[in-house]
């Protein structure tokens, strides 16, 4: 992998959340990934400090057929989202691990019915090779502001 | 002109016993009363002890609209003050925790305060001679509030001088604060994390009522648990076993039968719960050790007297609700008429093994986080209620279910599951604490 097929990634995984591909966007996920919001500042340990969501690919799925389920009203009508990010820094080429790190500032923006509410922060890609294609081992979104009380996020930063 | 203010008998009109007027939800002036009655009447929670630890650590709260602190004072004490300088009226502090050191110090004109509220310094003071300053309240520092329980670690307050104590306003419900700190081998509860914090755009009673509301987890979850299910039947020969995650989800589903025979506890003064005999906390899989650890600590008997009371939801009046197998309070902190902070917090059990946290931790976001798929499914519920009860085409909330024309007010009775019983039981308290001392400053103002 070159540095331009990481930062595509990374741009690509947003577009694919964009554009609600949602079974194009669970498949970039290793078997084993993981999605986690933290809920502290610089936090070390998802498990055992609280999190906004952390989670594998099976509440994924989850959260993913829920989205299109006939009786989720809390999306009727539907949301969409928008990432705005800044060109992602690659902070590993994975030399040691095989595992590419990235950061990417962003600003995220969930819209339903007449509402519209806007997010920043940083999301940092811990990313793996499988079969020649790159994977999602660690997504982790840090909010700007982990700590305010939001009201519902119901898509994906 | 004010329709409820000063007006009693309008306030108790408003509940009707099988019906709650539509104003309890909706009319702001309602909401102002709440804030001036009903709030500093009751027994309200600002926090937990173990956030106390050290000399000079406070939290900060709100009691109906009034902030007020909690410290740890030199002597070991906590007191719990208003949170407003006595000068200018300046928030001393500002954060929801911290450590002020020897004294808490007004950033405005530099009064600074002893831990238990009492003056300490003012710059210049010499301009104060003379001028019958040691009059004034503000001599006497930040304000003291009197009357505070601590239980189990539990920091309540009363704001009003006169009213219910302690004992008398929780009486049998502080049984689920009992059970829920004697899962702890070392019988403690500790706060070592902040809450997930949730704004809901409705009233606040809302989320009160819900939890006890038994009929729409089946309904308005089958969105999320429903999906969570079918996408765990689908998967699960893909597993070993049955995750943590899928033994939360799941349970939200039982059926109608399943919440009738686990049954609603009420108490007097609005304090009730579901899950009497079993809830959908009670198929959780044992954690290594802790039976055991229980057992040691309390003996066989005890530790499965404890282990075995899974109780669900438990109501203390008015606005916070504690699910003790799992060891999470949640506050409902009203903003305004419909607005609502929520701040759900995770208990650690003292000695116990950190599984038992760990699955604490995953409810409350699977729960009652802003990215709850089953917080979702709840918030577009209360939403539309806050919306659809500004129709005229009906005044009043339906709570009939299981009503009987006889239904005492103040009792212990364990009843029917699906009962709304609880629902009515807090609006009984309601109407209490509402007209309590009302009629007497009426007259006082005469």
């Amino acid at each position: 992998m070159n540095r331009d097929d990481l930062i595509d990634f990374v741009y690509d995984e947003a577009a694919a959340i964009d554009q609600m591909r949602w079974n194009d966007w669970l498949a970039l996920y290793h078997k084993d990934g993981r999605y986690w919001m933290p809920l502290e500042w610089q936090q070390e340990d998802p498990i055992l400090q609280p999190s906004l969501m952390y989670e594998d690919r099976l509440l994924l799925t989850v959260r993913v057929e829920r989205l299109t389920g006939e009786r989720t009203f809390s999306q009727k009508p539907k949301s969409r989202c928008h990432h705005l990010m800044e060109r992602p820094r690659i902070l590993s080429m994975g030399e040691d691990d095989g595992v590419y790190k990235l950061r990417t500032s962003f600003i995220y923006t969930e819209t339903r019915g007449d509402l519209l509410e806007r997010f920043s922060g940083w999301v940092s890609h811990e990313l793996v090779e499988v079969d020649g294609a790159l994977q999602i081992m660690l997504k982790r979104i840090d909010l700007i502001n982990f700590d305010a009380p939001f009201s519902n996020i119901q898509l994906f930063i | 002109m004010d329709r409820y203010r000063g007006n009693s008998q309008a306030i108790a009109e408003l509940v009707k016993g099988h019906a709650v007027h539509r104003d309890v939800y909706v009319d702001k002036e309602i909401f102002e009363l709440e804030m001036e009655q009903l709030f500093p009447n009751s027994w309200i929670y600002i926090g937990h002890e173990s956030q106390l630890k050290n000399t000079g650590d406070f939290i900060t709260s709100k009691i109906g609209n009034q902030p007020v602190l909690a410290s740890r004072h030199r002597d070991g004490q906590v007191y719990v003050l208003h949170n407003r300088c006595p000068h200018k009226g300046v928030k001393i502090a500002s954060e929801a925790c911290g450590n002020t050191g020897k004294f808490f110090r007004c950033p405005y004109h530099a009064w600074s305060f002893k831990t238990d509220g009492s003056l300490l310094a003012i710059p210049l003071k010499k301009g104060y001679e003379g001028t019958g300053f040691d009059t004034d309240q503000a001599a006497k520092g930040l304000k003291r509030i009197e009357n505070v329980k601590i239980y189990r670690g539990l920091i309540f307050v009363r704001l009003a001088e006169e009213g219910l104590s302690f004992e008398e306003f929780f009486g049998d419900a502080l049984s689920t604060i009992d059970n829920m700190a004697d899962r702890s081998p070392e019988g403690e509860l500790e706060v070592i994390s902040q809450p997930i914090r949730y704004m809901h755009t409705c009233n606040w009673k809302m989320l009160v009522e819900n939890q006890t509301d038994t009929c729409h987890p089946m309904v308005a979850h089958e969105s999320s648990a429903g999906t969570a299910v079918s996408v765990w039947e689908r998967e699960k020969d893909n597993f070993t076993e049955t995750p943590m995650a899928v033994q939360l989800y799941a349970p939200f589903m039982s059926p109608y039968e399943f919440y009738e025979g686990a049954g609603i506890r009420v108490w007097p003064n609005g304090h009730g719960h579901t899950g009497v005999s079993g809830s959908i906390h009670q198929d959780y899989e044992d954690v290594d050790g802790y039976q055991d650890m229980m057992v040691e600590a309390y003996g066989k008997e005890r530790a499965a007297e404890i282990l075995g009371d899974i109780r669900h939801n438990t109501i203390y009046f008015p606005n916070i609700m504690v699910k003790g197998p799992v060891g999470i309070l949640r506050n409902f902190i009203p903003l305004g008429v419909d607005k609502t902070l929520v701040e759900s917090w995770v208990f650690k059990l003292k000695g116990a093994p950190d599984k038992l946290y760990e699955r604490g931790l995953m409810y409350n976001r699977f729960i009652n986080a802003p990215t709850s798929i089953v917080g979702h499914d709840d918030l577009e519920m209360y939403e539309r209620a806050q919306e659809g009860l500004l129709s005229n085409g009906n005044e009043w909330v339906n709570l009939r279910r299981l009503w009987e024309d006889d239904e005492p007010e103040e009792t212990t009775e364990v009843v029917n599951g699906t009962s709304e019983r609880q629902m009515r039981n807090q609006f009984y308290a309601w109407r209490k604490f509402m007209v309590q001392n009302m009629d007497k400053a009426v007259e006082a103002a005469e």
